[in-house]
Formats: C-alpha cells, sequence, structure tokens
C-alpha cells in the first residue's frame, strides 16, 4: 500500500448496460493526486464509461470506487459531481448564458457570492489568456478553440481537485489542439491537479500523461507510464497502438543528448579580433561560432552575416555576439532536442554542462546519426518491419550522413 | 339606413353601437386567453414531462391529436351535453383545441435541446430541477412560446363559433348580421374586428417569442 491514499479507486468493477452488454470489466485501477492519466483504447474500449463512472453519470453494476477513500455510492450524486470537474467532446457551453455565466455555473451551484463569483471569473479568463471583456460575450461570439477554453477552465472554477476529460480535444484543428494541449498540461502542473483524460490519439496521450491505461473490450491492458509502454509495451494489441514509428523513436528516448553530441565545437572567446573569428570559421568550415569566456562558459554566438555587416564598426567578437542563444543541458533527452531542433527549425544546438560550461553541440547532421543508428541500428527485426523505408532511403541518406558527420558542425554553407 | 352602402352601414353600426363592439370585443379576447392559459398550466407541464419519459409521449400526443381532428362545432355541442350553454363550454372547447399546438411544442423544444448541454450540466452537479430551469426551458421557451401562439389564434376562431352555446363574443354580432335581412354590415362589424384581433395576437406573440428566444442562440 503507498502511504498516501489514492484519489480515485477503481474495485474490481465492471459496468453491464441493459441488454447484457457488458462495457467494462474487473476494472482495477488507482489514481493518485496530481496524475495526469490518460484512459485510451479504441471506440467500445469502455474508456468513457470508466471515466463516466467516476462522477456517477453512470452506475457500476458491481464492484466499488472510492473518492479520496469515501465510496462514491455513499455521496450524494449531485454534491459529487460539483467537486469534479467535466469537460466533454462537444464543449457543452451553455448558449444562452454569457461567459461570466458559463464559467460561475458550479460557483454559482454552490452559492457563492456574486463578488466572489466575478472575482473568480476573471482570474479564470487571465488563466487562458483571454480577454476579461470576453465574459459578457455569449459562447458563439468564440472560435471552437477560445470555447474549449473557457469548456476547461469551467471546470476548473470552483476549485475542483479533479477534472475528468472526455475526448475534449477531439472536434478541434490540430494548431488549436496542441495550444489547447499545452494549456491543460500546464494548468495541471501549475495547479496541481488531478486529470482523467479520455482520448483514442496516442500522440495525444503520450504527450500530456504521466499515466497511461490501456484499455480494450472493457479490460486493462496495460497501466504505465509512457516511457514503460514505449519501452516496455504489455502485448501485441498495445504495441499495435502505440504504432511501431514510436517505437522506434521511443529507443532514441533514453538516449541523452550527451551520447550523440560533438564535442570540441567552434568556439570563441569575447576578446578575439574579428580577424581571428574569420579565420577560425574558414578553419573549421562553419558559419558560426559559438562564444565562450575563458572559464568556457556559453555566452553566446556570432554568426557570418553579422560579422560581414559590422565588419566596419566593430572590433573584437564581443561586440557582435549575440546572447540570446538556445541551449541544452547534456543530461536532457534526445527526444526533446531532436524536437526543438526540427520544429523551430535550429541548425544547432550547443550543449552545456550543469556549470553552463560549454561541453559539445548537436546539429542536424548529428540527429541524423542517432536516427540512423535507431533503424540500422542493433536490431534486425526492425530492418524487416521497415523495410519500405530501407529501400527508399539509404541510397540518398547514407552519403548525406557521411559527409556532414566527417566535416561536422553546421549544414556547411560556403564561406 | 337603406340608402347607404354596406361601409357606410358598417360606420354607423360601430358609431352607434361601439361599446357593444368593444365589450364584446374584450369577452371575446377573454374567454380565448382563458382557454389557452388554462391550457398551458396544464399543456406545458404535460410536455416537460413527456420529454422526460418518452414512452408516454406517443400516447399523450396520440390523443391531443384525435381532439384535434374532431370539428369544433361537434365538439362544442359535445360539451354542452356536459356544461351546458354558456361561457364554461367554449372556455373548455379552447382548451381542449390549445392542448396539442401547446404539449407538442413544449415536447419538440424539449427534445430540440442539445443533449451535450443536458450531460455537461448534469456532469457539473445540477439537480434535474436546475437543468430543467437553468437549461432546457430557457432553450425551449421561444418554441413553447410559438405553440401557445398557434393556440391563441387558432382559439379565436373557435370562441366565434362559440355564440351559438351563448357564450357572447363577436360571434354573437356575426350571428345578429346573419338572421337580419340586409345585415352584411353587422356581420363585418363582428367578423372584422375578429380578424384584427387574431392578426393582433399572432404579431404580439411573434414578438415576444423573438424577444424571449436566447440572446446567444439569435447570434449565431
Amino acid at each position: 500500500m503507498p502511504e498516501e491514499q489514492p484519489m480515485v479507486q477503481f474495485k474490481d468493477v465492471e459496468k453491464v448496460y441493459q441488454g447484457g452488454n457488458v462495457a467494462v470489466e474487473h476494472i482495477n485501477l488507482e489514481i493518485h493526486k496530481g496524475e495526469f492519466v490518460c484512459l485510451i483504447g479504441t471506440s467500445g474500449s469502455g474508456k468513457t464509461t470508466t471515466m463516466r463512472m467516476i462522477n456517477r453519470m453512470l452506475e457500476p453494476s458491481d464492484g466499488q470506487i472510492l473518492f479520496n477513500g469515501k465510496d462514491i455510492h455513499k455521496i450524494d450524486a449531485v454534491k459529487l459531481r460539483r467537486q469534479i470537474g467535466y469537460v466533454i467532446q462537444n464543449i457543452g457551453l451553455m448558449p444562452h448564458m454569457t461567459i461570466y455565466e458559463n464559467i460561475t455555473i458550479v460557483p454559482k451551484l454552490l452559492k457563492w457570492p456574486e463578488e466572489k463569483r466575478r472575482k473568480k471569473a476573471k482570474e479564470m479568463v487571465d488563466l487562458v489568456e483571454l480577454p476579461e471583456d470576453y465574459l459578457d460575450r455569449y459562447p458563439s461570439e468564440l472560435s471552437g478553440g477560445q470555447q474549449q477554453r473557457i469548456g476547461v477552465i469551467r471546470a476548473l472554477a470552483a476549485n475542483q481537485d479533479l477534472i475528468l476529460m472526455d475526448e475534449p480535444y477531439g472536434a478541434l484543428d490540430p494548431i488549436t489542439r496542441e495550444a489547447l494541449q499545452e494549456l491543460i498540461k500546464n494548468l495541471q502542473e501549475k495547479l496541481g491537479k488531478t486529470v482523467v483524460f479520455v482520448t483514442h490519439d496516442m500522440d495525444e496521450a503520450l504527450k500530456l500523461a504521466t499515466q497511461i491505461v490501456v484499455m480494450d473490450h472493457g479490460h486493462i491492458i496495460q497501466n504505465a507510464t509512457p516511457t514503460e509502454l514505449l519501452t516496455h509495451p504489455a502485448n501485441k494489441f498495445v504495441e499495435n497502438l502505440v504504432g511501431q514509428d514510436r517505437l522506434v523513436q521511443a529507443r532514441a528516448d533514453v538516449t541523452t543528448v550527451e551520447q550523440i553530441m560533438l564535442k570540441n565545437p567552434a568556439a570563441i572567446t569575447p576578446g578575439k579580433s574579428l580577424a581571428e573569428a574569420i579565420s577560425l570559421m574558414r578553419k573549421r568550415r562553419v558559419d558560426t561560432l559559438l562564444v565562450t569566456d575563458d572559464e568556457n562558459h556559453l555566452k553566446g554566438f556570432i554568426d557570418l552575416e553579422s560579422l560581414e555587416t559590422r565588419y566596419q564598426s566593430a572590433t573584437s567578437v564581443g561586440d557582435i555576439t549575440k546572447s540570446s542563444i538556445f541551449y541544452v543541458n547534456k543530461n536532457a533527452l534526445l527526444r526533446d532536442t531532436a524536437d526543438r531542433i526540427l520544429k523551430r527549425g535550429f541548425k544547432y544546438v550547443p550543449v552545456v554542462d550543469n556549470d553552463q560550461k560549454l561541453v559539445g553541440i548537436v546539429t542536424r547532421a548529428s540527429l541524423v546519426d542517432a536516427v540512423y543508428d535507431t533503424i540500422w541500428g542493433e536490431n534486425e527485426d526492425y530492418q524487416a518491419s521497415d523495410s519500405a523505408k530501407e529501400s527508399a532511403t539509404p541510397t540518398d541518406q547514407e552519403p548525406a550522413t557521411d559527409s556532414a558527420a566527417a566535416d561536422d558542425r553546421e549544414a556547411p554553407k560556403e564561406v | 339606413m337603406a340608402n347607404m352602402d354596406t361601409w357606410q352601414q358598417f360606420w354607423y353600426y360601430l358609431a352607434n353601437n361601439g361599446s357593444y363592439v368593444l365589450s364584446q370585443f374584450a369577452r371575446h379576447f377573454l374567454i380565448s386567453i382563458y382557454g389557452v392559459l388554462i391550457a398551458a398550466v396544464i399543456g406545458i407541464p404535460v410536455g416537460l414531462a413527456i420529454a422526460r419519459h418518452r414512452t408516454l409521449s406517443n400516447t399523450v400526443i396520440g390523443i391531443a391529436n384525435v381532439i384535434q381532428t374532431i370539428p369544433s362545432l361537434a365538439m362544442l355541442s359535445i360539451i354542452m351535453l356536459g356544461l351546458g350553454l354558456g361561457v364554461n363550454t367554449v372556455i373548455a372547447t379552447v382548451f381542449l383545441y390549445s392542448l396539442l399546438p401547446i404539449i407538442k411544442n413544449t415536447y419538440t423544444g424539449m427534445q430540440n435541446v442539445d443533449k451535450n448541454l443536458m450531460d455537461a450540466a448534469k456532469g457539473m452537479g445540477m439537480t434535474r430541477w436546475q437543468s430543467l430551469y437553468m437549461v432546457e426551458i430557457p432553450l425551449s421557451v421561444s418554441v413553447i412560446m410559438a405553440g401557445i401562439r398557434n393556440a391563441l389564434v387558432v382559439a379565436i376562431g373557435i370562441t366565434a363559433i362559440g355564440a351559438f352555446v351563448g357564450a357572447g363574443g363577436l360571434g354573437d354580432i356575426i350571428i345578429r348580421g346573419t338572421n337580419a335581412t340586409n345585415g352584411g354590415a353587422i356581420i363585418l362589424a363582428g367578423a372584422l374586428p375578429t380578424a384584427l384581433m387574431a392578426i393582433i395576437s399572432d404579431l404580439v406573440l411573434g414578438f415576444l417569442e423573438r424577444r424571449l428566444e436566447p440572446k446567444g442562440k439569435a447570434a449565431s
């Protein structure tokens, strides 16, 4: 037994619908405070049923569900639901109420005074970065993404500790969706909420969850952290659900930046002259130099463009150093770094140790190496399954890898 | 009087019997309103109830439909057997005819409320009553109003026939006109205010209906 009492506990719960349709069977599940739990499965897997039993929207046919140690069957359903935030796929904002009225439905049910409700509503719209004058608008005047933001804060407005979300972002476009995923993740972490999130989207689950519960045909197939799920899928079903691509990627997950970074990056100190900088660039065949102080602390970078344009006015490297530089810790996971390099279009990311000292650099070329290793690495069976990729890529990828790796650094620009 | 045309006669009649026409107008209107109001008081809760218990809806709406198919004159006569001559018979008839549009519109209005909203309302911890008066009724009130509006227009027509069972109202003037020789003007003095009443009621209730339409919904 963990010392802490689970917030929600399912004890051998079963739900049989009228007509003998078994929705879920033998569900044993513990949800602890502060966890972000994703229930994932195909339609008909019982994930929504499981979630809806927590706030008694559905009553289990058998078994017991405890909420903070209390059997929910002994708690008045209405009182229970007011303690649990509820967000549904279709947003479910009341069209005849203003945003303010919508946000404060539960506080109103709980008979908070008007002043407190108004204050809370303002606080809430600030939280999701919507202007306060939205409070007086009607839901139809907001975009889908904004509406679901309101849907989310409506579930938080009465200080609920547990939030249930039933495929809340299913109907949104990918960009809005991503923004909202980040929003709920931030809110959850910042406010220490516990979230139970139903989805069928593995990307979403892997991104948000701290605990993923894979369900199929009314049974829990695997209950694990995202990392466990990727590294040790319980069976073929989970493997398929996670997808071969992600399993391959997952192996890169445990790799740290330090393992793939190139050591000895092209660096220069601020005191050096511009001529020295150019000759170093030429020698190393790069268009950017990292700037470090004498103790090798990362200070910034200089690039060829600024060197060219300010050659007349500036004398030392320090004059043209740009200090806004993005870097990673050497112990960071490669997965995150790769994401950033690819998404933000960085050509390289400097790597520092815990004392901010420059120890290496990750470039697009080193990423190619890492990917190359995971695909054509030790394991033979992935070659078989990825035969399509294999035939398509090696001819044009291999030489690129070689040349890039040979003269390291940035994608070589002509100097 | 014989040398006047129908319109002159009509204005002459109104000028001389204005207060009589006005009192019949008021009587007519009140009979219709009473019948519709009683139907609303009973029909709206029935509509709400059958929206919650779908199994009952077919039976209830079926019965209301059957009532609606009985010709109004026949209905008046049947009820007259029970209640005798007078106003009560007409009010009862109006009541019965108003039930269908009111029950049906209430039911439809409730059915049209997005099920997701009701799920959200319940999931947030509203009781059944709270869900009803905070969500379902506000969202269906304009449809319910449309039913009342229909009922009232029909009721005004039925009340006109009610004069046959001695209830008075503008129908009385019309019958008077049909009995008199060259009574065209008197018929008009009864028929035109009836038509006017129906049109104005329709307009006023139509306006009310739009006002009751939930604001956010109208904007969409």
